[in-house]
């Protein structure tokens, strides 16, 4: 519960703020939990989201794919010929894209593009009352509008992770050969030799997490805004904050875990 | 005594120490039209959303077909409003879904009717509100006195035994609003169908109106047949309903 009528701006103000939304986050995961576990599930809703969040980020995430694999080729590219390292190149790329760098950058784009989104949207159907005239149907507006949100996310997000670290370790590629001739197959073969279940998986994983960050976090500004179209906004804005802080806190306990069961 | 249909009993709702309902108790019988009266912010809408289980009273109990709303679990309650149409007083369409989803949404979820039987329901009530051409057009293409029909359209297309109607006609013209008047009527009639419609429209509630009440200062102030209503000598009364303010 909150308390309502503290001064704006106030440190005590910030603190009840900053407590009331870990509180109703976590109240609101549960409930999420609580229904996900209950079948049945809508899959054509799942799959409609699913369409439209791929559609909806799949152009941005190639580029900065691309440009993530580009870049880092082109700017470690003389410190490693400095070191006498050059061979080491593509297994660097892949490793930098692999473990850390694909993950995070496409969830934090992803908590942009998405995760404001579904602030909005489930935002402005909260204040102009759709989501009270569900419930009064008998519709059970958390399960049509939140879960189906939130497993889309979970499920998109991985693949499109794969996808980056594709394009990423392709457009690391391009920038070498740029400077220097080496044939794709001896680069591709480079690149496999240096990975380990322990690169892969974890990351691979930890996107499911990330995935799921920005589905319950949008949803959750979204379901709960309030105060008309003002708090639409706030609700956009604000999930996008909170998701992205999560996805890197999220990123460095899970980044630990992975060390320690995964030791390199 | 007919069968009660809906039952208030010492209903109180505060917001923020404003007290909007104080201890308002209500019987609303098996096929009557009720019609709600009051002032802009006097809790009408908030009375409508207690009954639906929307809001919850601070104190008081609600009896809808002789169960007690406030102790339903969920699953209960999905079935009593299964029976009860509610329409908003924004109208509340769902943006994203064309007129045709909108009023299909509740048929295609609730209840299990085939394909062909859902495009034969939704057309018949389009034909009710007079709007068929606006079957596959999405809300923000609507005009707002468009919006409202198509929100009572989904409203009605269940068939409830229950109508809760917030302000059915405003925004309506006065040809508009005695046909949508006549509807209510009409759903009454062939229904059996019981309304609570909240309204300042005096067209629409000289129309429905078996019973009105008027709602003032957090409690129902005056009730009876609106002709009781219109020519009481009460100030107040006189007041609201007066139509001098055309004349002058
Ligand atoms: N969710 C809410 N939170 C806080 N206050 C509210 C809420 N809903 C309504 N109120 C307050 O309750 C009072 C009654 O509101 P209500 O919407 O019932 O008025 P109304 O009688 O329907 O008026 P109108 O004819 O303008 O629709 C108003 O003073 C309003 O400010
Ligand atoms: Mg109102």
């Amino acid at each position: 519960m909150k308390i309502t009528n503290l001064k704006k701006g106030t440190t005590w103000n910030i603190l009840n703020e900053y407590f009331s939304t870990i509180g109703g986050l976590s109240i609101f995961t549960m409930e999420f939990l609580k229904n996900f576990f209950k079948p049945p599930y809508d899959f054509g809703e799942i799959k409609k989201h699913m369409d439209e969040l791929g559609v909806k980020t799949l152009p941005i995430v190639s580029i900065t794919g691309f440009i993530i694999g580009f870049v880092l080729v082109l700017q470690s590219q003389p410190i490693m010929i400095r070191f006498g390292a050059e061979s080491f190149l593509p297994s660097m790329v892949s490793l930098s894209v692999i473990r850390e760098l694909g993950p995070v950058l496409t969830a934090l784009i992803f908590a942009g593009r998405v995760s404001s989104g579904i602030g909005a949207e489930l935002g402005s159907m909260r204040v102009t009352e759709q989501i009270d005239a569900m419930e009064v149907s008998a519709i059970n507006p958390f399960r049509f509008l939140v879960v189906t949100r939130v497993i889309a996310c979970t499920i998109i997000l991985p693949i499109l992770c794969v996808y980056v670290i594709f394009i990423a370790i392709i457009g690391g590629y391009i920038a070498l050969i740029l400077s220097q001739k080496m044939n794709f197959s001896y680069y591709t073969d480079s690149v496999l030799a240096s990975l380990k279940f322990g690169d892969v998986i974890p990351s691979i994983l930890k996107t499911y997490v990330f995935g799921f960050i920005v589905g319950i976090v949008g949803s959750y500004k979204g379901y709960t805004a309030e105060n008309g179209t003002e708090g639409v906004g706030k609700a956009s804005t604000t999930s996008v904050v909170l998701s992205s802080l999560l996805i890197l806190l999220f990123d460095s306990v899970l980044g630990k875990l992975t060390l320690w069961l995964w030791p390199t | 005594m007919a069968d009660l249909i809906v039952q208030i009993k010492n209903l109180s709702k505060a917001f923020t120490y404003k007290k909007v309902l104080d201890d308002v108790s209500l019987n609303v019988c098996m096929g009557e039209n009720l019609v709600v009266f009051g002032r802009s912010g006097t809790g009408k809408s908030v009375l409508l959303k207690c009954i639906i289980g929307l809001l919850r009273p601070d104190a008081g109990e609600i009896y809808i077909d002789m169960q007690n709303v406030l102790r339903m679990s969920e699953k209960e309650l999905n079935e009593i409003r299964k029976q009860i149409g509610f329409l908003f007083q924004s109208g509340a369409l769902y943006d994203s879904m064309s007129v045709r989803e909108n009023l299909s949404f509740p048929l295609i979820r609730n209840f299990k009717f085939s394909k062909k039987e859902v495009t034969d329901k939704v057309m018949h009530t389009l034909e009710l509100v007079d709007l068929i051409e606006a079957v596959d057009k999405m809300p923000s293409e609507l005009s707002g006195g468009m919006r409202k029909r198509i929100a009572l359209a989904r409203t009605i297309i269940t068939e409830p035994k229950l109508m809760l109607y917030d302000e059915p006609t405003t925004g309506l013209d006065p040809l508009t609003t005695k046909e949508i008047s006549e509807l209510i009527l009409d759903l009454q009639k062939k229904l059996n169908m019981t309304s609570i419609v909240v309204t300042h429209d005096l067209i629409c509630a000289s129309i429905i109106a078996d019973r009105a009440i008027f709602l003032k200062d957090a409690k129902i102030m005056y009730q009876g047949t609106i002709e009781e209503l219109t020519s009481s000598k009460d100030k107040f009364l006189q007041n609201f309903f007066s139509t001098d303010i055309i004349k002058a």
